[in-house]
Formats: structure tokens, C-alpha cells, sequence
């Protein structure tokens, strides 16, 4: 009967509740659209800079950690094998050589990131495959290299075409090799794009001069939010030389800026909500001063002061919970349609996002946990509003408020 | 059995001409009586009542209900107090504008905890007994001024209190509804023993009050019984 109460009495003055219900719900489709927006655009990098990538984690020998040169090595050993099987989260590993080289091409030369990959074993996380634009995936056999669509207008080397590497061994040794290019391949990150070079991992191996060694383990897990604790878990069994990292050691600047951005979004955010806060308390203050007299009868005829003031509470609280659900009911839609629609932008926005080795693209997120989060700011809002009159009801002397 | 009693009761009103609203009156009433407070306007009928039902304090003397001392109870004391022992019938009905007549009668069950069942049968039975068995699902907006003030009544009987204050039940009433509310009140003290005591200007209703208090300026001036019925 009180939520009933509370119910009807929301609805008494209709276009008030209405002009609260459509400010609050506002407040939310903004704030959703731009957290789906923003949080899509995370997740893309995320997917193409770590997922496609680097991986959600590594592991790494510790002097490579600090200093990437192809002298600090590991070494791919059963115990290693062993520790790596024994953590349940992880579903898949494998090992990469990663240093830079340069290519020289007939016409031009770049700097270039070798990345020497186990392709078959990857292709199940990275998905090599669906990225090629030209040419045939490498096989462990092979003694050709795939290399990025940018590098490739580069160095004006297609599918056929022979680049040269050269680049330092182990211990000091001079690595070189020229190889024919068997596929070009695609990816978002222009940065990526414009410097990687596969090859396949034994190749790799021949070309510096390692054998049974690799720079580092590139680690799988079955889900994304399990990495923090695998990794904390492989790092209590790795011993002194190795150590395992996850993407935002692996690439401080992405977690930076993505936490630069966040912010910027709570700061609109805020501005947004303390709109509604104000709004919500002057309803809250008439509706206050509009019931004076019947709230001193309600503790004339003996109803309690508590329960009078969780009355009023509830009513703010069904209320923001309306405006919760009619943002939601509106955004929800919307963000849908530019999840499965990304807005790609136009050229000018697109170098900034290229600067960040982006893709210039928005695809929507819906991930849950916006939205709910919009729904605990709101409920937070008006359970701190709901905080006044709850003390002013408790302080209700009937006669006085009769007289109102 | 004495169900109300004032003892010195008085209360001052502070201000640039301090008020003697309610002046040393001592007063006791019984169970079951039907007792009109009457005088001009301005003599304290409204105050003294509102102190009998635990509304106001006294600025000195002591009212007990059923040998309870008002003074000793706290605010919260004293609302729960209101609650269990005491019915209000208001001038201006004061019903719970987005609460049916049935409802409204209820809600004083629900803060008492009575459970939905014995409260549903209750109402029923209170809202048949003031004649509004058809209108049980009516808003307030919905009823007459009489029609409130009879749901007004059955509220201030759901609780089964110790005796029903009303403070002029009929001065917002056409002759004919203040008349059929009386007689309403009065069957209810007749066959039920609900003790009222009421204020009022109105001599009709004065002459159907078994006992008569009259004050001026803050005192009784007079105290009668009536008449046996
Ligand atoms: N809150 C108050 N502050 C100051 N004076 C008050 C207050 N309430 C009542 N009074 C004064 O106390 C006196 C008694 O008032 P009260 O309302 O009890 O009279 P009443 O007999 O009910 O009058 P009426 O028949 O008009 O309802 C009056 O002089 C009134 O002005
Ligand atoms: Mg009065």
C-alpha cells in the first residue's frame, strides 16, 4: 500500500512528473549515448591494437622488459610449457619473435616490426586470415613474409615483389634475408599497418640467429576479464627471469589515453547530472511545500514520521527509476543501430583518430554495465535528494503543518 | 471509567498580547458519553481539543487518557499514542486525496499492522455502518463534503480508538448531511459505545449532545447533561 501511495502520488501532478521523467531521461540517453559511443570506441582499440595484436598478455624474459633487444631472450622450456597449462583461464599460447629490422625494397627503405609467429596457432585468436587483402597466408614452412597494406604502399611492394630485411642477430650477428612478399595485410591501426612484417616463426628463428628461443609469449584466455588475475596468477609461479604483463603494461599509452578520455566523459557527465540534481530538488521542494498540510494530517491520524519520509523517498526513487527505464527504452535503439551501423568519419576527423593508430570509426558498444551505471548515478542522485526531506518529515509537528 | 481527564489544563498562546487560550480548565469525561464543547468563536474549543488528542502540549496542567499522562510522552510517543487510542474527525475531512474511501478508511489499519484480511472486513463493515457501501471505491474528489466527512468518520473508527475528537464535523456541511452524520455518530455511541466529543457552533447539533461544555475565553462557563439519550 505505501509503494501504491507513493505510486499515485507521483501521478497527482501529472505534467510536472512528466517534465522531471523527461529531464531525467534525457540526462540519460546523453549519457549513455556518449559512454556507447566512447566505450565503443575503447573496445575497437582495444580489439585492433591489443586483441589482434599485442595480446591480452605476455609473457616476457625481465631484461626484456627493459631493454627489447634480441639479446634478452627466453627460452620456451617444459617447465615454462607446464606453468602455462596449469592456469585454467588461459585457453591457448604462443610464442613470437619481435624486433625491429629495416626493409628495402627496389625503390625504398623503412623501419619495420618483425613479428615472427607461429601462424596456424594464432590464427584461431588473431585471425590473420580475414585481414589479407591481396595474396595467401604464410604456412611454418614457408620462407616468405606478409607485410602491412602501409608498408607495402611504402616500399611499392606487392604480393610477387622481393623486400630485403636486415637487422641485428643474437649476440651481435648480422641478420639478413631477402624475402618474397606473400600476402599484404590489413590492419585498422595505421601504425600498425604501416610497419609490420610477418614472418613465420622459424624463419624468424634463422634470421636472428636464435634457436628454441623467442622474445615473447603471447597469452590467450577464454575471457577477457580472467587476464588480471591469470597474470597475477602466472607471475607467483614464473620465477625470477620471466614475467607476465597484461595489455596495460604492455601499452601504457592506450590505457593513458583511454582513462584521459573516460575522464573527460565523467566531467560531461557531471555537468549533466548536476542539472538534474537541481531540477529533481526544486520538484522535490514543491511537492514538499504543496503536501505540508496533508503530511500533518498523516501524522495526526499517527503515521509514523519514518514512515512518512520513506514514502516521500520511495516516490523520488520511482520516480528516477521511470527516468532510468524511458532513457534506457530511448537509447537502447539507438545505440543498437550504431553498433551494428558504425559511423565512419570523414577525413579530416579520421587523421586525428589515424594519429592514435585508430581506425576512424564508431562502433557503438552495449556493453550492460553502461547502462547500469547510468542507473546507480541516477538512484545515487535521488537517494542524496531524497536525504532533505527525510529529515524535514521527521521533524513534521502535525498541528503546525494542519494549519499550513 | 474516566477516559479523559484535565487537570489545571492551560495554554498560552506567547506573543505581543500574550493569549489565554485554554485557562486552568478541569475537565473529566467519561466512556460512552456524546459530549458537544461549545462557545464563540475564540474561546478555545479548537485548542483544547487539539491538547486532549495529543496534537499540542499544554503550557501548564496535565491531560491523561485512560489514566495516561500526555505530557510524559515523547513526540514519537505521542503519534503512536494518536494512532491506538484516539479517532480524528477533522472540519475540513483531511481524507488522503489519492486514496478511495476504502482505502482511506484502511490506512490507519495498515499502521497498525492489521493484517489485509481483518482490514478489508473491517472497512467493509465500518463503510456499510456511515451508509457509503456504494461508494467504497470513490476518490474523495469523487464524494460529497458529507460523504467525506462520513469516510472521515469510519477512519477515525478503523482503529478502534478510545473515544473520536471532532472539531466542528459540521460546519462544512449542509443541514441535511450535518444532520445525517449525526445521527450516524449518534447510533455509533448508542449501539457500539463509541464515546465522541466534539466541538461545534451549530445549536442543532448542541441539542443533540447528551452533555454540554461551554466555554468563554478560555474557561467552562457551563457543563450540563442534557438529556439521558
Ligand atoms: N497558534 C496560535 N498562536 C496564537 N494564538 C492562537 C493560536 N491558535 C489559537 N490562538 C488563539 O487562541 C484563542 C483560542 O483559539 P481557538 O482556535 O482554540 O478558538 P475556537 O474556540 O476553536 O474558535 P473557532 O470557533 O473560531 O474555531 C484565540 O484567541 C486564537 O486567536
Ligand atoms: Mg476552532
Amino acid at each position: 500500500m505505501y509503494f501504491k501511495l507513493a505510486w499515485r502520488n507521483i501521478w497527482r501532478n501529472k505534467s510536472r512528473t512528466f517534465i522531471t521523467l523527461i529531464a531525467v531521461s534525457i540526462a540519460v540517453v546523453l549519457s549513455v549515448l556518449m559512454m556507447s559511443a566512447k566505450n565503443g570506441v575503447y573496445e575497437n582499440m582495444i580489439k585492433s591494437l591489443i586483441g589482434d595484436f599485442t595480446g591480452f598478455a605476455q609473457i616476457q624474459s625481465k631484461a626484456y622488459v627493459d631493454d627489447s633487444s634480441i639479446d634478452n631472450v627466453l627460452v620456451f622450456n617444459d617447465d615454462l610449457k607446464a606453468a602455462l597449462q596449469g592456469i585454467s583461464a588461459i585457453d591457448g599460447f604462443s610464442p613470437r619473435i619481435e624486433n625491429f629490422a629495416l626493409a628495402v625494397s627496389d625503390s625504398s627503405n623503412k623501419g619495420v616490426l618483425i613479428i615472427g609467429v607461429d601462424v596456424e596457432k594464432e590464427q584461431k585468436y588473431i585471425g590473420l586470415k580475414d585481414r589479407l587483402s591481396d595474396g595467401e597466408l604464410i604456412d611454418l614452412s614457408d620462407d616468405q613474409v606478409m607485410i602491412g597494406s602501409g608498408l607495402s604502399e611504402r616500399l611499392q611492394a606487392g604480393v610477387g615483389d622481393t623486400v630485403v630485411l636486415l637487422s641485428q642477430g643474437y649476440h651481435g650477428s648480422t641478420a639478413a634475408g631477402k624475402y618474397r612478399v606473400k600476402a599484404i595485410v590489413n590492419f585498422g591501426s595505421p601504425e600498425l599497418s604501416n610497419q609490420l612484417v610477418f614472418l613465420p616463426i622459424q624463419e624468424a628463428q634463422t634470421f636472428y640467429g636464435l634457436e628454441n628461443m623467442y622474445t615473447n609469449i603471447i597469452l590467450h584466455f577464454k575471457d577477457n576479464d580472467d587476464v588480471r588475475q591469470g597474470v597475477n596468477k602466472l607471475n607467483s609461479v614464473l620465477g625470477q627471469e620471466l614475467v607476465a604483463r597484461d595489455w596495460e603494461e604492455l601499452a601504457p599509452e592506450l590505457k593513458n589515453m583511454i582513462e584521459t578520455d573516460k575522464m573527460e566523459g565523467y566531467v560531461f557527465m557531471f555537468i549533466l547530472y548536476m542539472v538534474i540534481t537541481f531540477g529533481l530538488f526544486g520538484t522535490m521542494l514543491m511537492m514538499l511545500s504543496e503536501r505540508k498540510h496533508e503530511f500533518g494530517v498523516l501524522v495526526a491520524i499517527g503515521m509514523k514520521r519514518v514512515k512518512l519520509a520513506v514514502m516521500v523517498w520511495l516516490e523520488l526513487i520511482i520516480l528516477s527509476i521511470l527516468g532510468v527505464i524511458l532513457g534506457s527504452v530511448i537509447s537502447l535503439p539507438i545505440c543498437t543501430y550504431f553498433h551494428e551501423n558504425p559511423i565512419y568519419f570523414g577525413e579530416e576527423m579520421a587523421d586525428v583518430y589515424e594519429d592514435y593508430g585508430l581506425e576512424a570509426m564508431i562502433k557503438f558498444s552495449l556493453d550492460p554495465s553502461i547502462f547500469t551505471q547510468q542507473a546507480i548515478i541516477i538512484l545515487l542522485i535521488s537517494s542524496m535528494i531524497a536525504i532533505f526531506p527525510f529529515i524535514r518529515l521527521l521533524q513534521v509537528k502535525a498541528i503546525q503543518q494542519m494549519k499550513a | 471509567m474516566k477516559v479523559i481527564e484535565t487537570i489545571n489544563l492551560s495554554k498560552i498562546f506567547e506573543g505581543v498580547v500574550p493569549v489565554h487560550a485554554v485557562n486552568q480548565v478541569n475537565l473529566s469525561i467519561e466512556d460512552n458519553e456524546f459530549t458537544a464543547i461549545v462557545g464563540p468563536s475564540g474561546s478555545g474549543k479548537t485548542t483544547l481539543l487539539n491538547m486532549i488528542g495529543g496534537l499540542d502540549r499544554p503550557t501548564s496542567g496535565t491531560i491523561k487518557v485512560n489514566q495516561i499522562a500526555l505530557n510524559e510522552l515523547s513526540e514519537n510517543e505521542l503519534i503512536n499514542f494518536r494512532l491506538k487510542h484516539i479517532g480524528f474527525v477533522f472540519q475540513s475531512y483531511n481524507l488522503i486525496p489519492v486514496l478511495s474511501a476504502k482505502e482511506n478508511a484502511e490506512f490507519v489499519m495498515l499502521l497498525q499492522n492489521i493484517p489485509a484480511k481483518d482490514r478489508i472486513a473491517r472497512v467493509e463493515a465500518l463503510l456499510k455502518e456511515v451508509g457509503l457501501e456504494d461508494k467504497m471505491n470513490n476518490r474523495p474528489s469523487q464524494l460529497s463534503g458529507g460523504q467525506q466527512q462520513r469516510v472521515a468518520v469510519a477512519r477515525a473508527l478503523a482503529s478502534k480508538p478510545d473515544f473520536v475528537l471532532a472539531d466542528e464535523p459540521t460546519a462544512n456541511l449542509d443541514s441535511k448531511s450535518a444532520e445525517n452524520l449525526l445521527d450516524i455518530m449518534h447510533r455509533l455511541n448508542k449501539e457500539e459505545g463509541i464515546t465522541f466529543v466534539f466541538s461545534t457552533h451549530d445549536q442543532r447539533v448542541i441539542d443533540r449532545a447528551r452533555r454540554v461544555i461551554t466555554l468563554e475565553d478560555g474557561k467552562i462557563i457551563s457543563d450540563v447533561i442534557q438529556h439521558e439519550n
